[in-house]
């Protein structure tokens, strides 16, 4: 299973980075977003997949049949932290796209102001 | 008090919360928000009187026992930090009744000043690394605030590439810390530095160690990854750009020196020879990008990144001499930063553009900016009995100690070269042929000037005075240089 | 063009309160199994959401006339007060406090003040999230 999900772990890194790449401001958003989930993953992985166990030491649970609770809450607290960055992005890309008039990160570079 | 490591860090978020209430009232505003910082400033200096007396401080939130729950640590070290941090957001504060303009004030400003020293301050006293991430995280979304504030074209222009860059960090960052935790099975920086020399595979923490130097060295700017820094830093207004060049880099700095004197030191061989050759490169990389332009606000963002450079150097060298250093020299250059941005920005103001070559002259009108502008500068290069001297000093004599001679030689000429760099500004603004300048009102220029004079009053005390400041930045080495005292302060029961 | 949307309308009317009352089911049912004021907040938001999309946004903005700054505010005012009152009781930032009460037709139920510090994430999830679909939805 680690396996599995480390193959998808890197096609998601992959589907990222080719996201990134292009040149339309709402794909790189989209390949941010991309990126985050790959982390998140990572980090459910690197804890070791509890399968089926809950989180939850009761009577009678050891720790052989209990999942690792802390690559949990650290997944929720990165996951609310992207859905923050992210949306605050979308928001700054539609007003950058109102101001500058293109999405296009190539017609972005202008230099006008400095020199 | 148990709870005294988080009040720099509650006081500030408070009042920022409360600040979101009323936005329209700028009055109220300022007054609030300059409060809230003097207090800020005071809990500060209590914590470093506390551990200074008393040792080091550690609360682990939610009364959980320590390895388990996030644990706040205060050493002299972060305490430090924590007070200079805090009192150059009250000076940027003050500066920026002036500079800033009322839609910005209007508009989230000064709680963005707050909820940016919360995310500084707690970064600066955690002992957790994941929190370290939460922490950088609450800064970068006040930073990403504060870059776009007023939307001006080259503001969203130049944010939009910031956030990327930081989006893509911050997911190294993640993907870091699982394989940290999947290596060690912890993430409190104290049961790390215990459990890190047990672990035999040295090769894979070596290369975790290496993840988080290019994690840190985006925040913090180092050689091959500080290509967003001139670009991003030049589009914010300037009391937000002497906030981000003081505070912003300095955090991804601190956060290398914690992690490479306290339990990344399983290699050092391999890891800090790296930190010390990349700090060289930062500071040629730095001194060749102040020379190269002729924009006032460049030469002083380039000079963050040779400074950045200059304190890793110092920090790589792990002996006492070179961390001493390396902490004075980052307290010093957080205020001088801060002090140069401050003076730079008046110039900015007066000549309406930040273009050297059509500027010059201001001797004659504005002498006394010219005066304080001439002690920064020397300050920044480090000439005696200035703030940068000592922090230097002690760099360069680790250096020669850790048979570092290259090394140490060639942070003393990139003196010269930071001196050049600042001279220039001196040269084209303040001498030749007086040009036209903009009319601004007295009381406006002494708002603005007497924050910028007073910060760099505050390098010359630190400077003129680094003997009586001399048993707080060794104590902080102490513990940088002995983990044991860390780890024994947060594991005690 | 204005279509027809009479369905969704009439629709809305009624899910909207199921939905805001499945929110606080999901709130309260958070303290010991799946649930908690992030998922109960981005549910109510969700329902103001569906609000906005079935009327349009001036009518919803005049039906519910709050600053949504200010209830995001308030809900950190909250989370932080019921963390910080720790401070005042001399023990570690965050430590809670819980107790066990008989209440009339409920038995015996738990108090607990990670409740409220919820309440406080609920609040700001929902200033957050309205903040960030005004502010693209509002200017067309």
């Amino acid at each position: 299973m680690e396996i599995f999900m480390s193959v998808l772990i890197g096609f998601l890194f992959m589907a990222a980075v080719y996201l990134m790449l292009s040149k339309s401001l709402l794909r790189i958003i989209i390949g941010t977003a991309v990126l985050s989930h790959g982390a998140h993953l990572l980090i459910l992985t690197m804890g070791g997949l509890g399968g089926r166990k809950p989180p939850v030491v009761a009577e009678g649970v050891t720790v052989a049949d209990y999942a690792d609770p802390l690559p949990q809450a650290l997944i929720l607290t990165a996951i609310v932290i992207s859905f923050a960055v992210t949306s605050f992005f979308l928001v700054l890309a539609y007003r950058a796209y109102q101001e500058l008039g293109t999405d296009n990160v190539n017609l972005m570079r202008g230099t006008e102001d400095y020199d | 008090m148990i709870n005294l490591p988080l009040i720099p860090l509650l006081i500030p978020m408070l009042f920022a919360v409360i600040l979101l209430f009323f936005p329209k009232r700028i009055i109220l505003q300022r007054a609030v928000a300059t409060g809230a910082l003097a207090l800020t400033v005071l809990a500060s200096f209590w914590l470093i009187y506390e551990v200074y007396t008393g040792g080091i401080l550690a609360v682990t939130l939610g009364s959980w026992p320590a390895p388990f729950g996030i644990t706040l640590v205060s050493d002299l070290f972060s305490a430090l930090l924590v007070s200079t941090s805090s009192i150059i957001t009250l000076f940027v504060v003050l500066y920026s009744f002036e500079s800033i303009r009322k839609e910005r004030e209007k508009f989230y400003y000064y709680p963005g000043v707050l909820f940016l020293l919360t995310g500084v301050n707690g970064a600066f006293t955690t002992g957790d690394i994941f929190n370290l991430f939460v922490f950088v995280e609450v800064l970068l979304m006040a930073s990403y605030l504060l870059i776009v504030l007023g939307g001006e074209k080259a503001q969203l222009r130049e944010s939009i590439k910031y956030i990327l860059v930081n989006v893509i960090s911050s997911a190294l960052f993640v993907s870091a810390v699982a394989y940290l935790y999947s290596v060690t099975g912890t993430l409190s920086m104290a049961d790390l530095a215990v459990k890190i020399p047990q672990i035999e595979a040295v090769g894979i923490l070596t290369v975790i160690a290496v993840l988080f130097l290019v994690v840190f060295g985006f925040k913090g700017a180092i050689f091959p990854l500080y290509f967003w820094l001139p670009g991003s830093y030049h589009a914010p207004p300037m009391p937000v750009l002497a906030l981000f060049g003081a505070l912003l880099t300095k955090v991804g700095v601190y956060a290398i020196i914690r992690t490479y004197t306290l339990f990344f030191t399983m290699n050092t061989g391999y890891t800090h020879e790296l930190l010390s050759i990349v700090a060289l490169l930062t500071i040629a990389a730095g001194c060749i990008g102040a020379l190269a332009y002729f924009d006032v606000k460049k030469i002083i963002v380039y000079n963050i990144i040779i400074a950045v450079g200059v304190i890793l150097f110092g920090a790589a060298q792990l002996t006492e001499a070179g961390i001493d250093g390396a902490i004075f020299y980052l307290i010093h250059d957080m205020m001088i930063k801060a002090a140069l941005f401050f003076l730079v920005g008046i110039v900015a103001i007066l000549f309406g553009t930040s273009d050297l070559r059509k500027m010059g002259g201001l001797m004659k009108t504005r002498p006394a900016l010219g005066w304080f502008y001439l002690i920064a500068a020397f300050g920044l290069a480090g000439i005696p009995p200035l703030s940068g001297f000592p922090g230097k000093l002690l760099i360069v004599q680790g250096g020669f100690e850790d048979l570092k001679l290259w090394g140490s030689l060639f942070v003393l000429a990139s003196s010269l070269l930071v001196l050049m760099s600042v001279i220039r500004i001196f040269l084209y603004a303040f001498w030749g042929d007086p040009v036209e300048t903009v009319k601004i009102k007295e009381p406006v220029f002494r708002r603005m000037f007497y924050p910028a004079a007073g910060m760099v009053i505050l390098t010359i005390v630190l400077g003129a005075g680094a003997e009586w400041f001399m048993p707080l930045i060794s104590g902080a080495g102490e513990v940088l240089l002995n983990p044991s005292f860390y780890i024994d302060a947060v594991l005690k029961e | 063009m204005r279509s027809n949307d009479v369905i969704i309308q009439t629709a809305t009317k009624a899910v909207v309160f199921i939905i805001l009352l499945f929110a606080i089911y999901i709130f309260f049912a958070g303290h010991y199994s799946p649930g908690g004021g992030f998922v109960g907040g981005l549910l109510a938001a969700g329902a103001l959401v569906l609000l906005m999309l079935a009327f349009d946004i001036e009518t919803v903005n005049r039906i519910i006339p709050v600053d949504y700054v200010q209830i995001a505010a308030a809900g950190l005012l909250i989370s932080l007060g019921t963390a910080a009152a720790s401070i005042l009781f001399g023990v570690p930032f965050f430590t809670h406090a819980h107790t066990y009460v008989y209440l009339p037709l409920l038995g015996k139920t738990s108090f607990h003040s990670a409740t409220l510090f919820d309440l406080g994430v609920f609040l700001v999830v929902v200033g957050v999230t309205m903040i960030i679909i005004q502010t693209i939805g509002e200017d067309e």
